[in-house]
């Protein structure tokens, strides 16, 4: 009796050429998908979602697209999961992650069916790799020292990650805002401090940088509407009925008189409680938790703007702006230090009232309000925004920027291709491909824009070669330009980590020679 | 299936249920298990060697994990058959033992069931094999013995030991910083090791991974890193010269274990009870800055008010951090864990000489940093790379280098590797079969032939003609009766594994032969199988 299953019942096994097939059309399947949003030009994606209400995201950023994607092939998955990890480290370049990754495994699939070993290829692919990253480290531009022309490179960069987005009507207008917002926080890459505020209505032009703080909160019945050199405490405390915490504790008692006692105790020690916090001299509160009824009176009794449920992320950044500290035991009113903002007042945003703090201390954090006419647009344009947010950010830190359309890649293809004609061996033949899948991505930016990219791909490679050249596609006039007068820049850490993560990926796939699949985990609950 | 009957012609039930049951016997049992070890170690053995491929596993909830270790494949595989099993407790076991070729031992294990099945065919018993296999890898691992060779290295020549875990690390897909990696690893273990005993606990090593940044990126720190922040986020980001209170209580009101009420009847009681509760946190964090503690590090989580309190006091605090985490802090810093308030003492805080928080990336994560240890004896790998599975493979790839290190610290005698080993032993088996009489005589010359399949597998995934470059190599070695020939794998251009620095630790490779001798030898004496058919 031949044993050929040594797996359980629904486990299967591929080998060989049909496991490397299956793992190469996965994964150039995900590449093709996402390749159309590449670009100024890219087209967007609608995604409805198999859960409860259908919603629809429209979409053009990949890590979006790619995240909301069930996929069953393992290879995929690794894709999936590059462009992820390039959205948490820099946020943008999701697409041209994958689509990099996926032109690299193509080209690897002619590779092994002209019989060169995977391994080969990998060797070939680790050197054009590192030849290319030099080729670009050679060519970046530094202007840390020059703040005014630092300004302006980054202002360059927003613009040419928004441009391919919904926003790119109005991409002056919000580079400026993204820059902005990035130059308050200081170098610090904590986006969580830029808040962004989403109110349907009006146009996305008339979105806007707060310098202060805006709250998405009302402000409790009878109290000020607008307090002028507010003193705001920041608090995390119990303001329903205070528990006591000591375990095991209950209340037993007798009779009504009694109950009603113990109830006028737990009044009594609320308004200790709120006189405690009064003490500090304040004229603002804002807590996380609920305040109720009885304490808001209170407050509005004393003339104290008492604002309730502002969450967590909310606490932290009024605390940063107002460089008060979050307090949650109000003891020591002389050494708890207080938020300061020179003016509190509700304001009206479309149909909704919200808190607006002016005037604060420290201004590491601000809000953005963006407005527009449906839900869709608004998440896509917070996603396009924080896209920007996230490179600007990265940029501060690494201030090194390139030229953008198509030039990177160019330039890099070009090194690799001489690198190529210099290698003996088999080698070779894969650097070659490497050069051929970089020349791939200009190719697929005019395809998209519904150029003639075998033209003009010709055109940029004629022209780079000249030494020092800025030839890049510009698609909005759709001839091959200069990218440096058309002020397309690209921060050098999202093109790095693109070539990187990509290589990386690819190589992957290619070493494997097997997939295994185990058999689905048997749900109880599944029809 | 062999049935008895009684004397009125009923058959015996004599397992229950038979019917149901599918039974193999004799020959055939013994033929279906090495075929089912076989297709075991056929799927590992693309894997072996600095040229071999990795596997792509798809797990029962659909996640991947792409991997060249054989013990993790073997793992991960969703394993139904016995003796496949088997094969997988035996590339687990050289996992625990010695944590580096695990690859190699179920292809060793493979290939001696693919000549034991030979031998059977003509007619040799299955237990004068096994007991041929048992002779033959005595004297595969004497001659190991007689042919390792010892090198001295100390703290500060640590060079051979890199070579050694470089070897390790060419298979797998870090091999690009193979360089950078080894290095790490040898550190690391030298971080910790205990030279005069010659001991090494790994477990003082943590190896801490975070998606995102590159490879090269991977460092090695002298402390420890761990993965929360502070409890407050106004606490300082960076203490110098931190006195560490390390505690495994809450900061929150006790919890006595003994069931207990506490009644509020009068306004009183309800009144005290409030004080005292405040009294509480006072005296926690009072106790804490009395130490002179200037971090706090707990198990357990704050109370919102004790949390207030310290930032209010200055006494920067870390909560939630894990169990083990919370060892390493200790062992590091030189404190002790503090399981009650009432027993902090100065003595009892670690030390660290500086305390920092880092934030990666675009998201809002953060890792606390304690270096410059008070004892150092502590050290952390923290590991950069593109994706989540790079990460899961290079921390594998980490342990396996790690374990190698400790290996040679343990026992500084190595062998060469790139096959070399597994040739000499061959042509030493070979010898020596001839001088036993009887049918072992056999079955040592089938061992000595299963010995060459290593060294033929590492050929053929590199591309190489593997009969001719075997017969080339073992000529050679012959010839000039020097064991070090081996496999040129990286197309270097010479066999000689000195010159390529190919080094395995002798150990590793002993309990390769050893492990794969044993289980072999297990599944040969297997005659009869009796398992449910299917339902």
């Amino acid at each position: 009796m031949p044993i050929d299953k040594i797996f359980k019942d629904d486990a299967s096994e591929e080998k060989g050429e049909r496991a490397r097939m299956a793992s190469f059309i996965g994964a150039m399947a995900v590449a093709d998908l996402v390749k159309s949003t590449l670009g100024p030009k890219g087209m967007d994606k609608i995604l409805q979602s198999t859960g409860r209400g259908h919603s629809v995201t429209v979409t053009n950023d990949g890590a979006t697209i790619l995240k909301s994607l069930h996929i069953d092939n393992p290879a995929a998955k690794v894709l999936v999961d590059i462009s992820k990890v390039q959205d948490d480290e820099v946020g943008d370049g999701t697409t041209s992650v994958v689509v990099l990754a996926g032109e690299l495994l193509r080209e690897a699939e002619k590779l092994v069916t002209s019989k060169i070993h995977p391994m080969t290829i990998i060797a070939g692919y680790r050197m054009a790799a590192e030849c290319a990253r030099d080729a670009l480290l050679k060519r970046v531009i530094d202007n840390k020292e020059n703040a005014e022309k630092f300004r302006s490179d980054l202002m360059k960069i927003a613009m040419t990650t928004l441009c391919s987005k919904i926003l790119s009507q109005d991409k002056e207008h919000f580079a400026e805002m993204a820059v902005d917002a990035v130059f308050r926080l200081k170098g610090s890459t904590n986006l969580e401090a830029i808040q962004i505020i989403k109110k349907p209505g009006g146009s996305l032009r008339d979105s806007f940088l707060d310098e202060g703080f805006i709250l998405d909160k009302k402000i409790g019945i009878g109290q000020p509407k607008r307090i002028e050199n507010a003193k705001i405490l920041v608090a995390n405390t119990a303001m329903d009925t205070d528990k006591v915490k000591i375990y095991g504790a209950r209340v037993r008692v007798d009779s009504m008189t009694k109950v009603a006692e113990i109830e006028g105790a737990e009044k009594e020690k609320m308004k200790d409680k709120v006189n405690k916090i009064l003490a500090h001299g304040i004229n603002c509160f804002v807590n996380r938790q609920l305040i109720y009824n009885f304490p808001e009176e209170l407050f509005a009794d004393a003339g104290v703007l008492a604002i309730e449920h502002a969450d967590f992320e909310g606490i932290e950044r009024l605390g940063l702006v107002t460089g008060g500290e979050i307090a949650s035991t109000f003891d020591n009113p002389e050494s708890v230090k207080l938020g300061h903002c020179k003016l509190i007042e509700e304001i009206m945003i479309g149909e909704d009232k919200l808190i607006h703090f002016s005037g604060v201390e420290m201004g590491q954090a601000c809000s953005i309000v963006l407005r527009g006419a449906s839900h869709h647009v608004l998440d896509e344009a917070e996603r396009s925004l924080h896209d920007a947010l996230c490179v600007l950010s990265q940029t501060v830190n690494d201030s090194r920027v390139l030229l953008g359309g198509g030039w990177p890649e160019m330039v890099m293809a070009k090194e690799v291709d001489e690198l190529a004609r210099k290698t003996a061996g088999k080698k070779s033949h894969a650097i070659e491909a490497f050069s051929r899948a970089l020349v791939a991505i200009p190719t697929t930016i005019a395809d998209n824009a519904g150029l003639d990219s075998a033209e003009l791909v010709a055109q940029l490679r004629a022209e780079h070669h000249n030494e020092g050249c800025n030839a890049g596609i510009d698609v909005i006039s759709g001839a091959v330009g200069d990218m440096e007068e058309r002020g397309i820049y690209e921060a050098f850490k999202v093109k790095q980590a693109v070539l990187l993560s990509a290589t990386e990926a690819a190589e992957m796939i290619l070493r494997v020679d097997e997939i295994i699949t185990c058999a689905p985990r048997r749900r109880e609950d599944r029809m | 299936m062999a049935l008895a009957f009684d004397e009125f012609g009923r058959p015996f039930i004599i397992l229950r249920e038979q019917d149901q049951k599918t039974r193999l016997r004799g020959i055939d049992a013994q033929k279906a298990n090495i075929a089912a070890g076989k297709a075991v170690a056929r799927i590992l053995r693309s894997s072996l060697g600095p040229k071999g491929m990795d596997k792509m596993l798809q797990g029962p909830d659909g996640d991947v994990t792409i991997s060249n270790d054989g013990a993790t494949i073997l793992e991960q595989m969703d394993v139904d058959n016995q003796i496949a099993k088997l094969m997988v407790e035996l590339s687990r076991s050289q996992d625990y033992e010695i944590g580096d070729g695990t690859t190699g031992v179920v292809v060793m294990a493979g290939a001696l069931l693919e000549q034991a099945e030979r031998q059977l065919d003509r007619g040799i018993h299955p237990i004068r094999i096994a007991e041929g296999y048992e002779t033959a890898s005595r004297v595969a691992v004497e001659h190991l013995e007689r042919i390792a060779q010892k090198f001295e290295f100390d703290v500060n020549n640590y060079e051979p030991l890199v070579q050694t875990c470089m070897t390790t690390l060419s298979s797998k897909i870090v091999n690009r910083c193979k360089r950078s990696l080894a290095e790490i690893a040898v550190k690391a273990v030298l971080a910790v090791a205990d030279l005069e005993r010659r001991d090494v606990n790994l477990d003082l090593i943590k190896v801490e991974g975070k998606v995102g940044g590159k490879l090269e990126d991977t460092e090695l720190i002298y402390g420890i890193l761990v993965d929360k922040d502070m409890s407050h986020p106004q606490m300082p980001k960076q203490i110098e010269d931190a006195h560490i209170a390390i505690l495994t209580c809450p900061f929150e009101p006790p919890k006595p274990k003994t069931k207990h009420k506490v009644d509020i009847d009068t306004v009183e009681k309800f009144e005290t009870l409030r004080k005292q509760e405040q009294q509480y946190f006072d005296e926690m964090v009072q106790k804490c800055k009395d130490v002179g503690a200037t971090l706090v590090i707990c198990q357990w989580g704050f109370d919102d008010e004790a949390n207030h309190l310290l930032m209010h006091r200055n006494l920067p605090a870390v909560r939630w951090v894990g169990g083990v985490e919370l060892e390493l802090i200790a062992i590091a810093t030189g404190g002790r864990i503090v399981p009650r308030f009432q027993e902090l003492t100065p003595e009892k805080l670690g030390k660290a000489g500086m305390v920092r928080e880092k934030s990666f990336g675009t998201t809002k994560e953060r890792m606390l940093y304690i270096e410059h240890c008070a004892n150092s004896k502590a050290v952390t790998i923290f590991i950069r790379g593109g994706n989540k599975m790079m990460i899961e493979e290079t921390k594998r790839s980490i342990h396996d280098a790690l374990c190698v290190a400790r290996n040679l610290i343990r026992n500084n005698s190595i062998v060469y590797g790139g096959g070399a080993a597994e040739i000499t032993c061959s042509l030493a088996v070979d010898a020596a079969g001839d001088k036993y009489p009887g049918v072992e005589q056999y079955a040592i010359r089938a061992f000595a032939e299963a010995l060459d399949s290593v060294p033929m597998a590492l050929a053929e995934n590199s591309g190489l003609q593997p009969i001719e470059t075997l017969s080339a190599v073992k000529s050679q070695q012959i010839k000039e009766n020097i064991p070090f020939y081996g496999i040129d794998c990286n197309d270097v251009g010479t066999n000689d594994m000195r010159e390529q620095n190919v080094f395995e630790t002798l150990i590793g490779k002993q309990q390769q032969i050893l492990l794969a001798t044993q289980v072999v030898k297990m599944i040969l004496k297997i005659d009869d199988v009796i398992s449910n058919s299917e339902y």
